[in-house]
């Protein structure tokens, strides 16, 4: 009996080596861009990378350890004809109540893992030095609302309405009038090094703001204001879509971050003032004149 | 009343045999039994009502399958327009309807119907007629939504979100016949939920205590449980939307003070629960089959079938883990992650019982054994999967995207319909007295398995790339042909892996070698009876002394010296 129970023994041990080794193999290429979600552009994103690739890693080791009992058992313990009947059991309470508790324990500690992440986040940093400087201070601080330690950021009003994105600079300057921001529609331009906050929220049905690159949706729902933020470090273009189905040309609307130096966005912020304040008048003339015929 | 009436009248007295007559049945004359048509038309059998579910529930399974196809083939390049956007939107929606609202829930059933009596010794369900009125409910409520398909099909997803499922952006009438879908399904549920709690409750054979019911008979128990308490809900959300649409009022509307949150949290307090609904008779399903084909008694029976009760419970407190993008207070999100991570205890305790039933068995490769097998295989990945979208920053990145396709499809088809299909194999010689053909149902397996995760795992990458779910096409740029090209692949590897079975029903319901009672040696009181049962089901009900009830009359029976074939036919060869 001995000899068996020895050789039951190192197959065991043989079985997770081999598991260690294949999580280890496994380990870089599940790292890889395709296995994991898009990150780069801001610490969020970067963050919940981090996260999502701790509890890949935890889910990869029970995927592993149940595939193969059952392998195991496929191979191992098929019906041999003439073989004996196996043993009756109904059951072993030590071995329930330790997967049972072994099961709790690995939620829990990424449960852990979780809250130790969530601030990183949740919670916007400071705008770097090289970041937009003329930044206005949060004055109604407000619990969803995320706020850097200084409480100074760039903060843009995102509204989505069938099918395309509209963004108010609400409190960068200049504005278009006294009551009224710079706007723009599709391409959000923002400075690098600054900490951007988006309010979110929807004009006609629900839509989901999302750029992957910058970290994770924040769904726009109407009558609700929802919040989120990013800090791009590198200046490029970010593009994302809806991710909520709202209509027939839902896959159309389409969403993108052009990220700038701060002397650049100011200068576009400027050109931007200059060419609406310019159509508005152009406007207000044609329909003058329409009313004039 | 003045007492001169009952003057006239005899006084009461006891009526003596002799003079007064005992009431008692006369039969005029037998009614012959309807034949054709009108014998499914007008039948109360459960067993028949089972067979409709089933012939029902697959046809509407083959129409959401050709959805699906469709979808796959407009996905299957970038910028495609072979479909367009609005047909695209009604194909998304009828699909997740189809094969939610109109097969799994409905097919979980009929296998109900046709196995509860015969599993725990009845000679029928507790309400015969109501049980016909569920499945005509059934079938009217899915033919009242597919004839949308002739005016205008809804096309806001089988979420319905509420503003885009309002009258201002909605006003087709796809959205109604959605409304009454709901209502009818769902109140065929309801009624066939009721009818099972009853009979389980009350029907049990001599013997059959709580902690010997077929662990089957259980997940059906609680799987009725939880329509009950589910199914209001969405009721409540439809009947809502439905005045929100044409009667002026305002539940879901922010300009009159209503709040289309509201549709999410009702819509999805019915709707998670709806998830465990579809998968736990699955899981009953595979504690039946597992045992039987290993040879072995279930590993840690108790623990199973209270593992079921806990997901059921659990499953009713995990609803806004569908909300986690939506504006709502961090604290919130936090519960709904913990609760979520709480049924991944007892769902595992399942998944090691029944490897813990394997080990050291002796295993038996028979079609449902493979299809079992393959259901702990793809389910493990949807467990899996949903641990990580209950993390809820992560889920912040793969929320709507086509993760949360292949997390559903893993959990769905390969947990669900993989379960079905293991169901269909283990109890079509009962339903017909027949085998189906091993070597088809060897290559239906294969061509699904391998099919099932051409088509989903790679929608992990797409999801993760950023493709969110429910859009008709997507730009070249961002570099997601390659992905899709292989999921449409693998689709139609799957349609043949399932059409493969399709095709042994059909044959084998004609051809098929003949069954005998109990051709898998199996556990449970319906392999006692003949195959097809009796319309009565059981002349005499055996009285039941263990979970296994067979294993003791196979014993019994032995013992005697009595022939094998006076319980029990032989088994099919080579068992």
């Amino acid at each position: 009996m001995i000899p068996r129970a020895l050789r039951r023994r190192r197959a065991l041990l043989l079985t997770l080596a081999g598991a260690t080794v294949l999580l280890l193999l496994l380990a870089p290429v599940a790292s890889a861009d395709w296995a994991t979600p898009e990150s780069g552009g801001s610490p969020n994103a970067n963050d919940i990378d981090t996260l999502y690739k701790i509890v890949l890693y935890i889910g990869i080791a029970i995927f592993l350890l149940v595939e193969g009992l059952l392998i195991t058992s496929i191979v191992r313990f098929r019906r041999k004809r003439g073989g004996p009947e196996p043993a009756m059991v109904h059951g072993n309470t030590p071995l329930e109540v330790g997967w049972t508790v072994g099961a709790a324990l690995i939620v829990a500690v990424i449960a852990a893992i979780t809250f130790v992440f969530l601030p990183k986040i949740k919670n916007p940093p400071n705008s770097g030095p090289s970041g937009l400087q003329q930044l206005a201070g949060e004055q109604f601080a407000s619990v969803e609302k995320p706020k850097p330690p200084n409480g100074k950021a760039l903060r843009i009003n995102v509204v989505g309405q069938q099918y395309i994105w509209r963004f108010d600079y609400v409190d960068a300057k200049p504005r278009l009038t006294e009551n009224r921001p710079v706007f723009a529609y599709e391409s959000m331009v923002v400075p690098t090094n600054t900490t951007v906050i988006l309010q979110i929220n929807s004009a006609d049905v629900a839509h989901s703001w999302w750029i992957p690159k910058l970290g994770g949706k924040a769904d726009a729902v109407p009558g609700h204001n929802n919040y989120t933020w990013f800090k791009i470090s590198k200046p490029g273009v970010y593009k994302g879509e809806c991710a909520e189905l709202c209509g027939n040309n839902h896959a159309d609307m389409l969403a993108q971050v052009h990220a700038v130096p701060p002397d650049r966005f100011q200068a576009w912020l400027n050109t931007q003032r200059q060419e609406i304040l310019q159509s508005q008048k152009l406007l207000s003339q044609a329909r003058k004149q329409g009313q004039g015929q | 009343v003045s007492t001169q009436e009952y003057a006239g009248t005899p006084p009461l007295t006891r009526p003596r045999a002799a003079t007064v007559p005992r009431p008692e049945v006369v039969a005029r004359g037998l009614r012959d039994r309807p034949r054709g048509w009108l014998s499914w038309l007008a039948t109360t059998d459960h067993k028949k009502i089972g067979l409709l579910y089933l012939y029902a529930t697959f046809l509407f399974f083959m129409l959401g399958g050709v959805e699906a196809l469709m979808m796959r083939l407009q996905l299957s390049e970038s910028q495609n327009t072979l479909i367009a956007p609005q047909t695209y939107n009604a194909l998304v929606t009828m699909h997740g309807t189809t094969m939610i609202f109109l097969f799994v829930v409905p097919v979980l059933a009929g296998f109900g119907n046709y196995m509860v009596p015969l599993m725990i010794g009845a000679r029928d369900m507790a309400f015969p007629r109501l049980n016909a009125l569920s499945f005509w409910l059934l079938l009217f409520g899915g033919i009242v939504f597919y004839v949308s398909v002739f005016f205008t099909p809804p096309n806001t997803g089988w979420t319905f979100y509420a503003p885009l499922s309002d009258n201002a952006f909605n006003p087709s009438n796809g959205v109604d016949a959605w409304i009454f879908l709901i209502h009818l399904t769902g109140l065929s549920s309801i009624l066939g939920a009721i009818n099972f709690i009853a009979t389980i409750h009350n029907m049990r054979a001599k013997g059959m205590g709580w902690a010997r019911m077929p662990l089957f008979i259980w997940a059906i128990l609680i799987y009725s449980y939880l329509l009950v308490l589910a199914l209001p809900a969405v009721a409540a959300a439809v009947t809502m939307l439905l005045t929100d649409r044409h009667f002026g009022t305002g539940f879901f509307d922010v300009a009159q003070g209503g709040d289309p949150l509201l549709w999410q949290h009702l819509f999805w307090f019915f709707g998670h629960p709806e998830v465990y609904i579809m998968i736990l008779p699955a899981f009953g399903m595979i504690s039946e089959i597992i045992p039987v084909f290993s040879r072995k008694p279930i590993f840690g029976y108790k623990a199973i079938a209270a593992s079921t009760a806990a997901i059921a419970f659990l499953g009713m407190l995990v609803w806004a883990h569908h909300m986690f993008a939506t504006p709502t207070p961090i604290v919130v999100l936090a519960f709904f992650m913990l609760s979520s991570f709480a049924i991944a205890v007892p769902t595992g305790i399942k998944i090691f019982n029944w490897l813990a039933t394997m080990w050291r068995g002796a295993l038996v490769f028979k079609p449902p054994m493979y299809f079992a097998c393959g259901f702990i295989g793809l389910f493990v990945i949807g467990g899996v999967s949903g641990v990580i979208l209950a993390v809820f920053p992560v889920d912040w990145q793969l929320t709507d995207t086509y993760f949360v396709v292949a997390h559903i499809h893993y959990v769905l088809f390969g947990g669900s319909v993989f379960g079905i299909f293991a169901g269909l194999y283990y109890w079509f010689p009962k339903m017909s007295g027949r085998l189906m053909n091993e070597n088809m149902a060897k290559l239906s397996f294969w061509l699904m398995f391998i099919g099932f995760n051409v088509t989903f795992l790679i929608q992990h990458s797409l999801g993760m790339q950023g493709m969110p779910r429910r859009i008709y096409t997507y730009q070249s740029h961002f570099g997601w042909g390659v992905e899709n090209m292989i999921s449409t692949i693998g689709s139609f590897i799957l349609a043949a892996g399932v059409l493969v079975t399709v095709l042994n029903v059909v044959r084998s319901l004609k051809f098929g070698q003949k069954a005998g009672n109990d051709p898998w040696n199996g556990n449970t009181l319906e392999w006692f009876v003949q195959s097809p049962p009796p319309e009565n089901n059981f002349d005499v009900v055996p009285r039941v002394r263990s979970a296994e009830p067979m294993k003791d009359i196979r014993r019994e029976v032995a013992a005697a010296g009595r022939p094998a074939g006076s319980v029990a036919q032989p088994v099919a060869p080579g068992t």
